[in-house]
């Protein structure tokens, strides 16, 4: 019988040479991540259960990486950090991407390390890991986040957990997992110029429903899939979580490879690809020069129409950020718009990671560096964290604390996710953001795109 | 968990999300910490909009103003119940605020596991929608024996889909409970 790669990893993780949708299967697992905000309680848990001088598994295969509430002034957010710390120092983690600009007796508003190369933070923790070498084909990666499945992009099983299942890997290196039945989703043609992984994965959203892939597995393939950088790859793995799926997958190739060892901690991991003969609950093909630029309107990311429909809605706000739309290349899609241009409301650009907040500086544009053309555009540039994509506290940079209309490239939009209850999220890819801050109304990019 | 809970019903419709059920803004409560773990059950179910919250009418709260418990044992709901984040402090807030089940056509799986394995609420499917045939402030009586929910206003009796292997997780309290005792730690 063949199988899928998602059923590849899981066998090869527990010591079976098959497994099949549907099962319990107890998982080997090789790294799990956790942040400021689940991290706190995970120990706690940790602590509690298996005792206060208790080790973990293996400090190597765990990364601990605050990226959420970072830059405000909630004395227990910075609380959180010291807990991340005391217990990263104590175990002797390796990993710990410390944000060291904030002090054990941090008071008020933190601020940004002036130079992000002089700081062990990172920034989001989906992007980072990535950078960082911790994601490679093959292994099985938990997190205390539901965009854990943002990892898949590497060909490697990654998904959300919560804080008592992380407490039970951070003592046993293991955990149940159901193995999920697969949906394989192939986007077929070359990627046109006016569209972005993310207007893919709404336009999947949209038909599927916020359930349509629950507890299965997303694997995405085809010619427009196999054109997209590790970036992109990210932004379509990422948002799996958001049709209901546990795990969203891409086989690695070329490109995954490149990047993987360019980048690795480890120099030796397995890439599996799925069989011919493999078996799927759905296979749904897609002609890419047939989707169109995608918004996602309040307040559900399958509540979908195109950019076209859209255009006379009128916006007060443009937030470019997040693990699914702040990296390096969302923001050189958005700066080939707003390069000579100005935003006519208000634009936050908050990069998902130091390196990419160090690559505003470094990758031009038309000749034209990143920070350049956002400064001179009239957006707002802020420190590399989550930030406002989940609200976070009240003085989170780019919050929505009032009922405003948002373009936003992050990847949920349920109410309040942003802030304010009634504002109302629309989310889209960076081009489309790009566009409809120098329109002051959705707008579709290729209006802007030669 | 004993098998016959029995208490006031919340009834909420589809796709709750997990910022729905606690809001990001108060996540920097430490749920270890007991002074602190009390708060998530003041703002359960706080980030739902107001016309959805305690249906039909809606405008309902599920936790009384300051109050760090609310009058509901049960939550019924619609589809995809607890989307969104892996938070747990969404079930943990749910029980925190005297919560102790949720029933509803479907869930979001990392909600679900969490509620499990951490063993806070009991969540349990309906295959039947029960959004229409429960009012907020009904009460309820669900027997996770019989695996049926009742009415106790309008009498009626819904069958409940079994739980599964996950039902043994649940009985014992949570993955760790579980574990100890299968002698797995």
């Amino acid at each position: 019988m063949g199988m899928t790669i998602t059923e590849k990893i899981l066998a090869s993780h527990c010591g079976r040479a098959e497994v099949s949708p549907g099962q319990n299967v107890w998982c080997g697992v090789d790294l799990l991540m956790t942040h400021d905000i689940c991290g706190p309680g995970t120990i706690g848990i940790f602590l509690q259960e298996f005792g206060e001088d208790a080790k973990v598994f293996d400090p190597d295969k765990v990364v601990v990486i605050p990226d959420h509430y970072i830059f405000t002034a909630d004395a227990k957010a910075h609380r959180n950090i010291q807990i991340l710390r005391d217990f990263a120092r104590k175990q002797g983690l390796k990993y710990f991407y410390d944000p060291d600009f904030i002090s054990p007796d941090q008071k008020g508003m933190v601020s940004p390390c002036k130079d992000p190369a002089g700081t062990s933070y990172r920034g989001v923790c989906h992007s980072a890991l990535p950078q960082n070498g911790h994601t490679r084909p093959g292994e099985i990666l938990l997190g205390t986040d539901s965009h854990t499945c943002t990892h898949g992009a590497f060909g490697e099983f990654a998904t959300g957990i919560g804080n008592t299942e992380a407490a039970f890997v951070l003592g046993t290196g293991k955990l149940w997992l159901k193995v999920p039945a697969s949906i394989r989703f192939v986007f077929n043609g070359p990627m046109p110029r006016y569209l972005m992984a993310k207007d893919l994965i709404l336009h999947v959203i949209g038909q599927i429903g916020v359930d349509g892939a629950a507890y299965m597995a997303m694997e995405f393939a085809g010619q427009a899939i196999k054109s997209l950088n590790v970036d992109e790859r990210c932004t379509l793995c990422n948002m799996a979580i958001e049709a209901g799926g546990k795990n969203g997958i891409i086989e690695p190739d070329d490109v995954t490879l490149s990047y993987v060892r360019q980048r690795s901690t480890k120099k030796d991991f397995t890439v599996y690809k799925s069989d011919a003969k493999a078996q799927y609950a759905k296979v749904i093909e897609y002609d890419v020069g047939r989707i169109e630029p995608a918004v996602a309107k309040p307040h559900s990311p399958d509540n979908h129409a195109t950019a076209r429909e859209l255009a006379d809605v009128k916006i007060d706000r443009v937030y470019i950020g997040s693990c699914t739309g702040g990296k390096t290349t969302d923001f050189m899609a958005a700066a080939a718009i707003l390069n000579g241009r100005t935003v006519v409301v208000e634009t936050f650009i908050v990069p998902a990671t130091t390196e990419t907040d160090m690559d505003l500086d470094r990758v031009k544009v038309g000749g034209r560096a990143l920070r350049k053309i956002f400064a001179d555009a009239g957006c707002r540039i802020g420190p590399a964290s989550c930030a406002a994509c989940l609200g976070g506290p009240p003085d989170t940079f780019g919050r929505a604390n009032e009922p405003i209309q948002v373009v936003s490239t992050t990847n949920r939009n349920f109410p309040g996710r942003m802030g304010h209850l009634d504002a109302g999220v629309w989310l889209a890819s960076p081009l489309t953001a790009a566009a409809s801050a120098v329109t002051g109304k959705i707008a579709d990019p290729r209006k802007f795109i030669s | 968990m004993s098998e016959v809970i029995r208490g006031r019903v919340f009834v909420a419709g589809d796709n709750v999300d997990t910022d729905q059920i606690i809001p990001a803004q108060y996540l920097s409560y430490n749920p270890s910490d007991p002074d602190e773990r009390k708060y998530f059950g003041m703002y359960a179910m706080s980030g739902m909009p107001p016309a959805r919250s305690g249906l039909p009418e809606g405008g309902k709260r599920f936790v009384p103003k300051d109050g760090f418990k609310g009058p509901y044992a049960v939550i019924v709901g619609g589809r995809n119940f607890g989307c969104g984040s892996s938070r747990e402090h969404a079930p943990l807030a749910l029980s925190e605020a005297g919560c102790r089940a949720v029933v509803a056509e479907s869930f979001a799986r990392i909600f679900y596991r969490n509620s499990i394995n951490g063993g806070y609420v009991a969540p349990v499917e309906t295959p039947e929608r029960l959004v229409g045939q429960f009012a907020t402030d009904d009460e309820a009586e669900l027997d996770l024996a019989a695996m049926t929910i009742k009415n106790l206003r309008t009498k009626r009796i819904f069958k409940l889909r079994a739980i599964g292997e996950a039902a043994k997780i649940i009985q014992a309290g949570g993955i760790f409970k579980y574990a100890r005792q299968n002698r797995m730690l």
